[in-house]
């Protein structure tokens, strides 16, 4: 079949359809946080309120997803069976999320391949055996790991403040603190992000995703009350 | 909806090999971006396929990715059926028919291939994304490419290529005189170059083995 032929009719991710924003990613004293908001925008419009984007997998990983919601949740389908079928071999041994983050890898890319990707950036964090790990994979399958990630504009807007303030042994409190500095940043500037929020976290112990709350907001700087004052020819 | 999806990215980076009479140097920066952004600061384009191979790759990272597990895998298949470690120029002609296989749906890679000879030589390999291939006395591919080819032609002038009999196109340096050559290019093409930066790490392969060197480059 070649590409290049009309593919009306044929069932393919050409664009993404309904989308979830950033997703961002830290290493902590004990293990991994993560946060994102709860929104699904079809288009611009604000379809869904209270989407959960991050997702326990297995025993040591967390998975957070940006992008096309649909998709994410058949990955979701893929990865409960690969945990499915790993548990009936019953040895006492699971996958990490080193061999979780390589699987998304190897599917992402298997997908770009045959020119019907997942529409996703994806955000893979977890803990196992006292080594934290946190990776990102693309809807091309290009894939990093760090000790500080974020998807979509996260990477624009909150990767500054992680490089500046991102510490190593951070703990819990001083982790969320930061990550609750960098969604406010993102929902002032982010128009698809909204104020509801969830942050979701995992350790040896294991994850724990809390429910979703909003972040006090601002909205008093003179710039905001009057954004025209000091751009002339702007009403 | 006219646009077509792209299953290409450019994820940057510089790669640069120089060989010696009884060594070879391989360098490449460790930065990975897309677009304006960079993703992360720490990603190794270099990979050492055998034990006198050492590939350095810059392009699209998941096809770089794809082409050093596959060559890995090649290489293993080797190890078992003939009970050695390939020669470098047998892993250049072994690269150059990996590419070509995939001439109508390429790797977005362009290596430079660097190591010994089986008379123990520096050798490197330069490439395209389909898979030409020439043996070279020094090469560099990538974003900062053409911003250091110049300054290697300059200091290093290896022998044309049309002379008979052939002569080596080893460089006259000296393996400490390559290596401060190879953090002087990076240093400059990181000033121009916004894919190359963050750090440069440096193989250096001879008769004793590897060494690994990294050195602190522009960040910005």
């Amino acid at each position: 079949m070649a590409h290049d032929e009309d593919v009306a009719g044929s069932e393919r991710t050409l664009y993404p359809y309904v989308t979830g924003t950033s997703v961002i990613g830290i290493k902590y004293k004990d293990g991994i946080l993560m946060a994102a908001d709860t929104g699904g925008s079809y288009g611009s419009t604000l379809r869904y309120k209270s989407v959960e984007r991050m997702k326990v997998i297995g025993k040591h990983s967390l998975l957070g997803a940006s992008g096309e919601i649909s998709d994410f949740q058949e990955i979701l389908r893929y990865l409960d069976e690969l945990i499915l079928y790993d548990n009936m071999w019953d040895d006492g041994n699971s996958l990490g999320p080193k061999e979780i983050h390589n699987y998304l890898n190897r599917v992402m890319y298997n997908r770009r391949n045959k020119f019907n990707p997942l529409w996703n950036s994806l955000v893979l964090g977890g803990v196992k055996n006292g080594n934290k790990y946190l990776g990102v994979v693309t809807m091309l399958g290009a894939h990093y790991e760090d000790n500080h990630v974020a998807t979509g504009f996260g990477n624009h807007l909150a990767v500054p403040i992680l490089r500046s303030e991102w510490k190593e042994g951070m703990s819990f409190e001083e982790a969320v603190k930061l990550l609750e500095k960098c969604l406010l940043v993102l929902l002032y500037r982010d128009r698809s992000s909204i104020n509801k929020f969830q942050i979701a976290k995992i350790t040896e112990e294991g994850a724990t995703i809390y429910p979703a709350y909003s972040l006090k907001t601002f909205w008093g700087f003179s710039a905001f009350q009057n954004p025209g004052q000091f751009a002339e020819g702007t009403w | 909806m006219g646009s077509r999806f792209n299953p290409y990215d450019n994820n940057g980076g510089t790669c640069v090999a120089i060989a010696g009479v009884d060594y070879c140097v391989v360098a490449a920066d460790t930065r990975m971006s897309t677009g304006y952004s960079i993703l992360t600061r720490d990603y190794s384009k270099i990979c050492q396929l055998a034990d006198k191979s050492v590939l350095a790759s810059s392009g699209f990272q998941a096809d770089v990715k794809a082409l050093q597990k596959n060559l890995s895998a090649k290489h293993l298949i080797y190890q078992h059926q003939h009970n050695k470690q390939m020669s470098c120029p047998a892993m250049a002609q072994l690269l150059s028919n990996t590419l070509y296989y995939k001439r109508f749906f390429p790797y977005y890679a362009f290596n430079v291939l660097g190591g010994l000879d089986s008379e123990g030589k520096g050798c490197v390999f330069t490439y395209d994304a389909v898979g030409s291939y020439e043996r070279v006395g020094y090469s560099t591919q990538g974003t900062g490419s053409t911003l250091i080819i110049p300054v290697l032609d300059n200091q290093l002038k290896s022998p044309s290529p049309l002379l008979l009999p052939a002569k080596d196109a080893v460089t006259p340096l000296s393996e400490g005189e390559a290596v401060d050559l190879v953090k002087d290019v990076f240093a400059s093409a990181t000033e121009r170059d916004i894919y190359t930066g963050d750090q440069v790490e440096i193989v250096i392969i001879n008769a004793s083995g590897i060494k690994r060197e990294y050195v602190q480059l522009r960040r910005d």
